[in-house]
């Protein structure tokens, strides 16, 4: 009599090889550039990138804290072509030069996010225990402030400034990181490639850069997009309420803020300065959900 | 039900406590010396040391912590060192203005939004689904201080159709209400699209066409019954940024509610108010992230939490 013995699979051990996830990869941008809105939020970001680059380079000649007192509130001309604000600054060139410190703004607060909140959500999913129990509480604790009431009460602790804004809007993201790593760690230490490596004795730094870090990258991409809108409009937010970037530096939100002032006056101020924030929130929102559909089709809407 | 409901109640309350040493601390943070603020410039060493004393602020730092977390205990949020009234009054007389305009705006997130929602997903790929969809992501990107800046140029400056600031009229809140429902509806919108065409996909909707239900109860009655729950709580979760977004619109509006007297407040530095009204809003966070939940459960008979 012949028993049989029942076939072990063992592809399911195998972590993919480099060679799958560069296909993957490749894969995906070229779905992405077939993605119609997110194309569109790619050419407005290829646009702003080009303006923070380029900008400051071709308009070498002109300072941007440049104040004119002779020369407040015109209105558009040849000369200026969006007119100039009250400090007698060309509001274009404002807008150019702002594209720099409003994207750094949003970019660095994402970073703190990506970078305190992923490997806080790693070790808590992965180890379990009190140190997940103690990093939950952190985070439900500043989950219950509703986002711009938190940056705005860490501004109100810390001051205004660039770098205070960056670290207030920063560290509101946090928790969002800290969550998604989390769950996605419980998932992938059940993963039967990750259980063997640990029954192996791989060290577990090693299975959290190997194993962990590849399965949470495309979500947390995702995240970190969506979250640069967010960090912008907020970030912005307090520029325009004058607890951001300080005049005469040009920032999207903090020329908002100043065109307020003059809203009866010359609408334009206040016009260009809101759009120019609100595309590009636009932008990394629609690239946001493109991404999302690509990489991560469970959570398509 | 109740088991649940009591559980939940007292999950909150460490994270009620967190709150509120998490505001002790920021407020420890904060650069310069409370005592001077609260003085004056022009005031005298001793006075200051006075205010110091009557603050408590010359006692050890544990003893400032409980005594901190001791009135809170008794609701007593301090004095406001801008008013020199009681902190819990202001903040309460400011209360019912930004309840209004909380309640407005949800209620027109909700029927602009759920509407919008049902239109995209019955109309699936139409041009109706494209300009819905479109619409929503720009709500989502709205910068709120900038539509409600746009508004008022439009609306206040060029007909004048409606006041720019204040809550002098009845039609002041139309501006403001509509800025901060505008995130909401797309968000809204969005949520119930998506939920919509998932249960549209399923058996029993096909099976309910079959028998011949007309598709207007079937749209109603069948499938937004059961794509009700992630818009539940889309709507329950939206509060909390309809809360963040009401501090930043009711400043551009100049509407007497909460959310700008704690943005005065942080230019004053008016330290007790701020941290009275940080602790408000996280307080009433928690209560409607608390709600959502219950309804959560009330709405879907299949979930049940013992």
């Amino acid at each position: 009599m012949r028993t049989s013995i029942p076939a072990f699979d063992t592809t399911e051990l195998a972590p993919p090889a480099e060679g799958e996830i560069q296909a993957v990869h490749e894969a995906a941008w070229r779905q992405l550039l077939r993605h119609r809105s997110a194309v569109a939020g790619l050419v407005v970001l290829a646009v702003y990138a080009l303006a923070a680059l380029l900008g400051p380079v071709v308009f070498h000649q002109y300072n941007p804290a440049h104040q004119d007192l002779n020369a407040v509130l015109l209105p558009p001309s040849p000369h200026h072509l969006l007119g100039t604000d009250n400090y007698g600054r060309d509001e274009l060139l404002d807008l150019v030069y702002g594209s720099r410190y409003t994207l750094s703004l949003g970019l660095l607060a994402v970073v703190i996010g990506v970078g305190v909140g992923v490997p806080l959500g790693a070790a808590s999913g992965y180890f379990g225990g009190w140190a997940d129990l103690l990093i939950q509480r952190l985070t439900d604790i500043m989950l219950a402030f509703p986002n711009i009431v938190l940056a705005l009460a860490l501004v109100a602790a810390l001051g205004p400034g660039l770098k205070n804004v960056v670290i207030a809007v920063g560290v509101s993201s946090i928790p969002n990181f800290i969550r998604l790593v989390r769950s996605e760690a419980l998932k992938v230490r059940q993963l039967p490639y990750v259980e063997a490596a640990r029954a192996l004795g791989v060290p577990s730094a090693r299975i959290l850069l190997r194993h962990l870090i590849p399965n949470v990258l495309a979500p947390v991409i995702v995240l970190a997009t969506l979250q640069m809108g967010l960090a912008i409009l907020v970030a912005a937010g307090l520029g325009f309420f004058g607890l951001g970037v300080q005049p005469p530096t040009p920032e999207w939100g903090e020329l908002l803020g100043e065109g307020h002032n003059y809203i009866f006056r010359d609408a334009n101020l206040v016009t260009f300065p809101g759009l120019c924030i609100f595309f590009a929130v636009l932008a990394f929102n629609l690239v946001g959900d493109g991404l999302r559909d690509v990489l991560d089709p469970r959570l398509r809407t | 039900m109740l088991t649940y409901v009591v559980r939940r109640l007292l999950v909150a309350i460490p994270t009620l406590w967190g709150v509120a040493t998490g505001v002790f601390i920021m407020a420890r943070l904060l650069p310069g010396d409370p005592a001077r603020v609260i003085a004056g410039v022009l005031a005298t060493p001793e006075q200051v040391e006075h205010i110091r004393h009557q603050l408590g602020l010359d006692q050890p730092l544990y003893v400032q912590y409980l005594d901190f977390i001791g009135r809170l205990l008794r609701l007593d949020l301090g004095v406001s060192a801008h008013f020199g009234s009681p902190v819990a009054a202001e903040i309460a007389s400011r209360i019912p203005y930004t309840v209004a305009l909380a309640v407005t705006a949800i209620a027109i997130a909700v029927i602009l939004g759920v509407s919008a929602g049902i239109g995209a997903a019955i109309r699936r790929n139409t041009p109706l689904d494209l300009v819905i969809s479109a619409l929503s992501v720009f709500g989502i990107s709205m910068p709120v201080y900038w539509l409600g800046l746009m508004l008022i140029v439009l609306f206040a400056i060029q007909v004048h159709w409606l006041p720019a600031a204040g809550a002098d009229s009845p039609t002041s809140i139309i501006l403001p209400a509509f800025t901060l429902a505008v995130f909401s509806v797309g968000l809204i919108a969005r949520i119930t699209r998506g939920s919509m065409l998932e249960v549209l996909n399923q058996d029993y909707i096909r099976t309910a066409r079959a028998k011949g239900a007309p598709f207007r109860r079937v749209v109603l009655k069948h499938a937004l019954r059961n794509a009700l729950l992630p818009i539940i709580t889309t709507i329950g979760l939206q509060f909390g940024s309809l809360l963040g977004g009401a501090v930043l619109t009711e400043s551009v509006f100049s509407w007497p509610g909460v959310g700008r007297l704690l943005l005065d407040s942080i230019f004053f530095r008016d330290y007790p108010m701020v941290q009275g009204l940080v602790l408000l809003f996280a307080v009433t966070y928690i209560a409607i992230n608390l709600l959502t939940d219950l309804l959560y459960a009330y709405v879907d008979p299949r979930i049940r939490y013992d």
